[in-house]
């Protein structure tokens, strides 16, 4: 499948969620990621779940440790990804992840079964462009796109050597952080935005710290898609596996809408 | 920047043989790019040279000397044992060797800021040193854990100026404490220096921190070399990172041949048992894998997530190791062997009442497979053991553990 952020609605800018996966149970993530797509999520980030999470803020270091601690695997990560690929055959997915999960499951025999899953594209937060050569191959052997972060401190040398290698989309880290909601969309964003659209045509999404409507209604105007992560995470954590699934439909739907609604039962995922 | 940045290049950075490289979120591969560039410049500088040379002699107390441990010697019935004391070196212990480099080469970026991770609050202290007499902002990361039993490390982090800021992450040790600081790093990349403290982490820091303590096995090849005109039989360090180890292994790895082989033994923590969460020892129970930006030697599950380590010092508690010692396992240049907390306490105690001299935890696992070791060789033979640390960070832990209360 192609990455395509043009949902039915032509909404924009494209939505892309981050789950971790295992968080409250396989069955809730998987719950929650329908409810994703179907209010209007283009494309679903399975996070697996690593205990040593570097570039990750406390609320993604607390879902990992809860899926971990719920004993998520790898293979549940990718069993997940094919049932989410027969019920809803148009969404991407995209596997994201630390590098030590994939290497000690094998990266060949993770290829071979993100494939078989019906996985789109995979990304390795702590894989950077020059240690990914021997990867890129076993990835594009099995037709899955390998995704790349750039971020505001990458040189204009290294976002070139991004584009080259990227397929899918690039995704862009709005500013020099780890994952986490913040108050402000980062100014660093339209800049890096600038910057990568001289050296590719991919769609650009956008992510860290993207919580709020304003946010999503500032990317709009300038990149392809938003990536949703600590705030979706933070949603359902302090959601019941129950209502986590509805709180999460409702959250998205406000984001392409300002104002954003209130008085609901749901969290609100702002920071 | 001359870095090439090329996926499909045969030989990426720093590698160790297949271990090392660069394994970061992008965020901070244009500041390890300006760190290898700058470190690059520095160490082509005779300036730079000369001051970091003036700081170890006439601030940190270099050369350390080589001392024959006659009653320990005659104790064993063996082998003939010196010590590098580098337990002497002002904060006590090796790790200002590499806080003057990486502070003067903070200073040359123009970062004011400095972060650390520490352990045994060794590096966290040699850190808070340098950044005090260079008048730079400290922070150091370090385990709650690792807190309550090095406490006294904490405060001489907090005479000296620098905030410690207590990590309540994962097994509140080592590791939690370098990921936070990665983190910290990632937020304030364009103003901080991440000053690491092994020979752990992406290129160029498992080679720049080895360059720097360096010199402790060149002392120790000329000072063996004038008191017994001959080399050692072997050079026995702890490794938790690997940064003393390495430090005084480097000079005596091209000695490799015939009879004046001399034999390159690190010693890991073997904690309390065998059992995977029960030791540090990478090279008895681990596999290789990525951790915190290096491919080296891991404890971690059939999954692949990284294993909790237990060892009574705080130095040696570690998932994983220097990607330069996974090579020199791998090529068999060096040999990896473990001592357990108990052989180490036991060392720590005897080498106390034997020559009066108080070692580090950490420096304690070389000394209990100095003692092992020993009494197999003949008088003829010479070891080599670098006393990396000394122990008054410890006391408490020995006087728990060797009931050393009154009463």
């Amino acid at each position: 499948m192609p990455i395509a952020f043009q949902n039915a609605e032509g909404l924009k800018p494209g939505l892309v969620i981050y789950l971790t996966v295992g968080d409250q149970g396989l069955k809730t993530t998987r719950d929650v990621a329908l409810a994703a797509l179907d209010a209007g999520a283009d494309v679903l980030e399975l996070g697996v779940p690593f205990s040593d999470p570097v570039a990750d803020g406390p609320v993604i270091q607390r879902a990992s440790q809860r899926a971990l601690a719920a004993g998520t695997r790898l293979e549940d990560v990718l069993a997940l990804a094919g049932e989410l690929r027969r019920l809803r055959p148009r969404c991407g997915l995209v596997i994201f992840s630390y590098l030590n999960p994939l290497l000690r499951y094998g990266m060949e025999r993770f290829c071979e079964r993100a494939e078989e899953c019906g996985v789109d594209g995979v990304l390795a937060t702590d894989l950077p462009v020059e240690e990914a050569g021997p990867h890129l191959e076993l990835l594009r052997r099995r037709r899955l796109k390998p995704i790349f972060l750039a971020a505001p401190t990458s040189t204009d040398a290294r976002l070139r050597a991004i584009a080259e290698v990227s397929e899918g989309f690039v995704y862009a880290i709005s500013r020099t952080a780890i994952t986490g909601v913040r108050r402000e969309l980062a100014s660093d964003a339209r800049g890096l935005v600038e910057r990568l659209r001289r050296v590719t045509g991919l769609p650009i999404a956008v992510g860290f710290g993207v919580s709020l409507p304003e946010h999503v209604a500032a990317l709009a105007e300038f990149a392809d898609a938003a990536v949703i992560g600590s705030a979706i995470v933070s949603l359902i954590e302090s959601s019941t596996p129950e209502s986590a699934p509805v709180c999460v439909a409702e959250f998205l739907r406000g984001l392409r809408t300002l104002p954003h609604p209130a008085g609901t039962a749901c969290g609100s995922g702002r920071p | 920047m001359n870095t090439q940045i090329s996926p499909a290049a045969e030989v990426p950075p720093g590698r160790f043989g297949a271990y090392g490289g660069r394994y970061l979120p992008e965020t901070l591969m244009a500041a390890i790019e300006e760190l290898e560039q700058a470190y690059a410049e520095a160490g082509a500088d005779p300036a730079f040279q000369a001051e970091l040379a003036g700081l170890l002699k006439d601030y940190a107390g270099r050369p350390t000397p080589l001392y024959l441990a006659t009653r320990l010697t005659r104790q064993l019935g063996g082998a003939k044992i010196y010590l590098k004391r580098e337990d002497l070196l002002h904060t006590g212990a090796h790790k200002i060797n590499n806080c003057l480099g990486q502070g003067l080469l903070a200073r040359r970026m123009g970062k004011r800021r400095i972060i650390a991770e520490t352990g045994a609050g060794q590096h966290g202290v040699a850190t808070a040193t340098v950044c005090a007499l260079f008048g730079m902002e400290c922070v150091v990361y370090m385990g709650s854990e690792d807190m309550a039993r090095q406490e006294l490390n904490v405060y001489r982090m907090r005479m000296l100026g620098a905030e410690v800021r207590a990590v309540d992450a994962g097994s509140r040790t080592l590791k939690d404490a370098i990921s936070e600081a990665m983190r910290d790093w990632v937020t304030n990349v364009r103003t901080t220096h991440y000053l690491l403290g092994s020979v752990l982490g992406a290129h160029p820091y498992p080679a720049m921190v080895r360059d720097f303590h360096r010199v402790i096995g060149q002392e120790a090849r000329r000072q063996i070399l004038e008191r017994e005109s001959r080399l050692p039989t072997a050079v026995l360090a702890c490794v938790g990172g690997g940064s003393n180890a390495i430090g005084i292994f480097y000079d005596f790895i091209p000695d490799a041949q015939g009879d004046a082989r001399v034999r390159l033994i690190g010693v890991e923590a073997g904690g309390r048992g065998a059992a995977l969460g029960s030791h540090a020892a990478r090279f008895q129970g681990g596999s290789p894998g990525v951790l915190q930006g290096a491919y080296s030697y891991v404890l971690q599950d059939d999954a692949g997530q990284i294993a909790a380590t237990h060892s009574v010092s705080a130095g040696l508690d570690y998932a994983s190791v220097g990607p330069e010692h996974a090579a020199l396992h791998d090529s068999g240049r060096a040999e990896y062997v473990a001592a357990t907390d108990r052989e180490a306490l036991e060392a720590a105690l005897r080498l106390a009442r034997t020559e009066g001299i108080v070692p580090a935890l950490e420096s304690a696992h070389a000394v209990a497979e100095c003692i092992r070791l020993a009494p197999r060789l003949s008088p003829e033979d010479i070891l080599l053991v670098n006393l990396s640390g000394r122990g008054d960070k410890d006391m408490g832990i020995l006087a728990r553990e060797l009931q050393l209360g009154g009463g």
